[in-house]
């Protein structure tokens, strides 16, 4: 064992390059050794980096409008229900026809045609909101943050924004439609994700 | 003998023989010297073994994981099913995954427990800096394996924990969102977030983990075992003295992790009750449902500091989430590398240990505090405040009439204003409460239905549950139908007060015999569990009811029995509640509901003629059909027609619009109000009476 070491130092000793062509040479050699080791090793990493980050470059789907339920089946009583919202998804390889893929608060004030939708997730952190009966207002039951029935902050809320209200149309024929969208969460503006 | 001890010498030798060779050519011996004969200055001690027996629980989680691993399969309609069959359907797999499940807890209290032994003892400090440096990384290592195990099972609490945990991810400065989506596998959580957990978790962290354990092992071999001074006692080999007692803390860490995992099966050995072992070590919650609020999501107990942390900075805004998600752990994990480094003056190490024990304690009281939260309601009292909640109520919590009920003294309101705040979060941990009820309620049920004879279709567990009527009934009710009808077991407690919100019948028990007597009892058919707060609370039936059924010389006793018998035969729903000796009865029933003069001179029962806009058709009545038909369209001529009340039709839409409830959901509905779901033979003995009727 102990030989090892000493028989290393040896060699050393005795191939100290000479200077000259010689030494050139042995730094070409040097040079080849690392460009080839270091090509052969990272180019499976690149391949394996650049394939691991696929999902950046994958764009979702464009949100689209996504019929709901028909205009009289929201209450005009200005409190906000939940409704599912159904939709083809699509996961990775798999494709879902019509399936329930997150749910929405819809409210109608007394009277009014308008619908109001708010995205059921917690802009704080992405839990799902619910709605705390005694009390009257939205709470979401992670953090605890509690909006008003109309999706305003009540303070103080660990919640940098208000809920997250979702474009909605009403069509000819009196059909809801929700504009399906995630927004980023934590952070004070409403970002849509990509 | 002779010969048995002459064969024993040349086995022995040629063992020896081997064994020489083997040594020759790989040098063990020395190796293992090398690896037992450690000097442990100052002798062996107690406070040594944390990190022997790090190394042992990743070891159990290594040869656990394999095995769970076998098993295991990512994906969205595959994760939780592998796991319940794993769980619930493997020979000793509940045992298994329990060990790994309570193993990784034990890791996080190991971890905790090696740390504060390195600071204490100093031994962080030169030369061991670098070494100090690759625990902090293998610590990291050790709760990012932990945090990605939580979702592999893909049941809600995993999932909505793990969306939570990604969501801060994404906080990063500018590398948040970047992450996020990486680590996810795109924009929506699914089969690419379950590979790439499973990759990080059983791939790529303990990999990384297994490289720096090296390095982490060679280095404390160079630098040898840094002794706790002043040294009292003489030095002494590491074997057999500090192996004896790692390996002591090592059984007694197993003992203590097998104790958790068999501590309910002891508990219901001792009352008697049946062990079910799937119930055993770690849980298995209802399948991942982004589209089924979960209200009880919490985070594994060890991070329960972190969620919260998460709390306290309530008004903050945006900049309180990057502090308390990013900003503080950052720079509390930078102070900790950074702690060689301060180490090396006296007082730097003093403020080392107040550091690391103020951050336990820190973390202690946090965790304590979420507990507090979430489980107060189980040791408060709810009439102690009877008061608040009577004033809130009164005062419909405006501000100014609370002012006014306190004759506005500051004091009082002031007073008042922190009991409300206690009993909102009283209300607030019930609801936590009671959302731990409701997914422990659907967890059993989704394993209860996982366990079918038929097993689980293709499309997943999910697909179960939303086509079970017991899961979905109550749902669909409550949101459709609830705003209406009640539905409570009229001999309970709260029956009173929710009936008589209700505008229409209690659907409890509907078409059973317990029922239809309710609807013909002259005291109850007015009342509000049936007709009483309809428009038809004055009506034919509620007439008919009250006088002609009151006369005994037009219906005796018996006659009535055999209709509400008849009746209840016709809704056949699961537990009909016709006793054994009322059959008889039934052809007698039909006969007086379709004779002319009585029920038939109203309602369709198939032989008479009436007018369909009469009464409802009583052929099949409470059947899945006729009920689906009501649903659907109550004002069709078969039903109330034109007299029907305020009931919409859910099933079609004038306009051609989409109507309120599709046709699967009203069979939903109504396979629950009928009580027809699937019940497996141990949580029902009577299940397979039912499915031969």
């Amino acid at each position: 064992m102990r030989s090892t070491p000493d028989k290393a130092t040896d060699f050393e000793k005795t191939s100290k390059p000479a200077p000259g062509p010689e030494h050139r040479r042995s730094f070409v050699i040097k040079a080849i050794a690392l460009a080839c080791g270091a090509i052969a090793t990272l180019s499976p990493f690149a391949a394996g980096v650049w394939t691991y980050l696929d999902p950046l470059r994958r764009q979702s789907k464009a949100s689209t409008f996504i019929r709901v339920v028909s205009l009289g089946s929201i209450p005009d009583d200005g409190i906000p229900r939940l409704f599912p919202i159904v939709s083809d998804r699509l996961d990775a390889w798999t494709g879902f026809p019509s399936e329930p893929i997150g749910a929405v608060y819809l409210s109608r004030e007394k009277g009014s045609p308008q619908v109001k939708a708010l995205s059921a997730i917690c802009p704080h952190a992405g839990c799902f909101v619910g709605i705390s009966a005694p009390s009257d207002c939205f709470r979401c039951p992670c953090h605890n943050s509690s909006f008003t029935l109309s999706g305003a902050m009540i303070q103080p809320s660990p919640s940098p924004r208000e809920m997250d209200t979702l474009d909605c149309q009403i069509d000819e024929s009196g059909q809801v439609l929700v504009k399906w969208e995630n927004f980023y969460t934590g952070i004070a503006t409403k970002v849509p994700r990509a | 003998m002779k010969l048995q001890k002459k064969q024993i010498v040349s086995s022995n030798s040629i063992g020896k023989q081997l064994l020489d060779f083997l040594d020759d050519r790989t040098g063990y011996r020395g190796a293992l010297h090398e690896l037992l004969f450690e000097r442990v200055p100052g002798g062996a001690r107690w406070r040594y073994v944390w990190g022997s027996t790090l190394v042992f629980a990743f070891v159990v989680q290594v040869i656990t994981g394999v095995v769970l691993w076998s098993s295991y399969s990512a994906g969205a309609q595959s994760a939780w099913e592998s796991v319940h069959w794993i769980q619930h359907e493997m020979s000793g797999g509940w045992l298994v995954r329990g060990i790994h499940h309570v193993m990784a807890q034990a890791m996080v209290i190991l971890l905790a427990l090696h740390l504060m032994q390195i600071v204490i003892d100093g031994a962080y400090r030169a030369p061991r800096e670098v070494n100090f440096w690759l625990g902090l990384v293998l610590m990291m290592l050790v709760l990012g394996m932990a945090l990605t195990g939580y979702l592999l099972p893909w049941d809600q609490r995993g999932y909505w924990s793990t969306r939570v945990a990604t969501n801060l991810a994404g906080l990063l400065p500018l590398i948040g969102p970047s992450v996020q989506q990486v680590v996810i596998g795109g924009s929506d959580y699914g089969h690419l977030t379950l590979t790439r957990f499973f990759a990080l978790h059983a791939g790529i962290l303990p990999g990384t983990l297994v490289a720096m354990l090296v390095l982490h092992l060679t280095l404390f071999r160079k630098h040898g075992l840094c002794a706790k001074q002043p040294i009292r006692k003489p030095d002494a080999m590491f074997w057999p003295d500090q192996v004896f007692c790692d390996a002591v803390a090592c059984l007694g860490v197993l003992a203590v992790v097998l104790g958790v995992i068999l501590l309910p099966a002891l508990r219901a050995m001792l009352e008697g009750r049946p062990i079910d072992p799937g119930e055993l070590g770690a849980e298995l919650g209802a399948p991942a449902d982004p589209s089924q609020p979960y209200a009880a999501a919490r985070p594994e107990w060890y991070f329960l500091f972190l969620f919260q942390f998460l709390k306290v900075f309530e008004g903050w805004g945006a900049s309180g989430e990057f502090l308390g998600a990013i900003l503080i752990p950052g720079l509390t994990m930078g102070v900790m590398f950074l702690m060689p480094i301060i180490g090396r003056w006296n007082l730097g190490h003093r403020f080392n240990i107040l550091f690391t024990s103020s951050l336990l304690i820190g973390i202690g009281l946090l965790t304590a505090m979420a507990y507090n939260e979430d489980y107060v309601a189980l040791w408060t009292d709810s009439s102690s405040f009877s008061d608040v909640k009577d004033l809130l109520e009164k005062t419909g919590n405006d501000p100014k009439k609370i002012a006014e009920a306190f004759d506005s003294d500051v004091q009082k309101i002031a007073a008042f204003n922190k009991r409300s705040h206690r009993y909102e979060s009283f209300l607030r941990s019930e609801a936590f409460l009671a959302a731990v009820a409701q997914a422990s309620v659907d967890g059993h049920r989704a394993i209860e239905l996982a366990g079918r004879p038929e097993r689980i279709p293709p499309s997943g567990a999910l697909d179960l549950i939303r086509q079970d009527p017991l899961t979905q009934g109550p749902r669909l009710f409550e949101q459709h139908c609830a705003s209406c009808h009640s539905h409570v077991d009229p001999a309970s407690a709260q029956a009173k007060t929710k009936m008589s919100k209700a505008s229409a019948a209690n659907l409890y028990g509907f078409g059973s015999v317990a029922w239809m007597q309710g609807l013909l009892d002259p005291a109850a058919v007015d009342g509000p569990a049936y007709f009483g707060n309809t428009s038809h609370n004055n009506g034919d039936m509620v007439n008919f009811v009250k006088n002609d059924l009151s006369d005994t010389s037009a219906w005796s006793s018996e006659d009535i029995r055999a209709v509400i018998v008849a009746m209840a035969a016709e809704a056949n729903v699961y537990d009909t509640g016709i006793p054994e000796s009322d059959i008889s009865l039934i052809e007698r029933g039909r006969a007086l509901i379709s004779d002319e003069n009585r029920c038939g001179s109203c309602h369709d029962f198939g032989i008479n003629e009436v007018n369909p806009n009469m009464a409802p058709d009583l052929v099949g009545w409470g059947s899945r059909e006729w009920l689906i038909g009501i649903i659907t369209n109550p004002a069709h001529e078969k039903f109330y027609g034109t007299q029907n009340d305020r009931m919409p039709s859910f099933g079609v839409t004038t306009d051609g619009a989409i109507p309120r409830l599709s046709l699967s959901q009203i069979e939903l509905v109504v396979d629950w109000i009928r009580g027809q779901w699937y019940r497996s033979r141990s949580s029902n003995p009577s299940a397979h009476h039912a499915s031969e009727k």
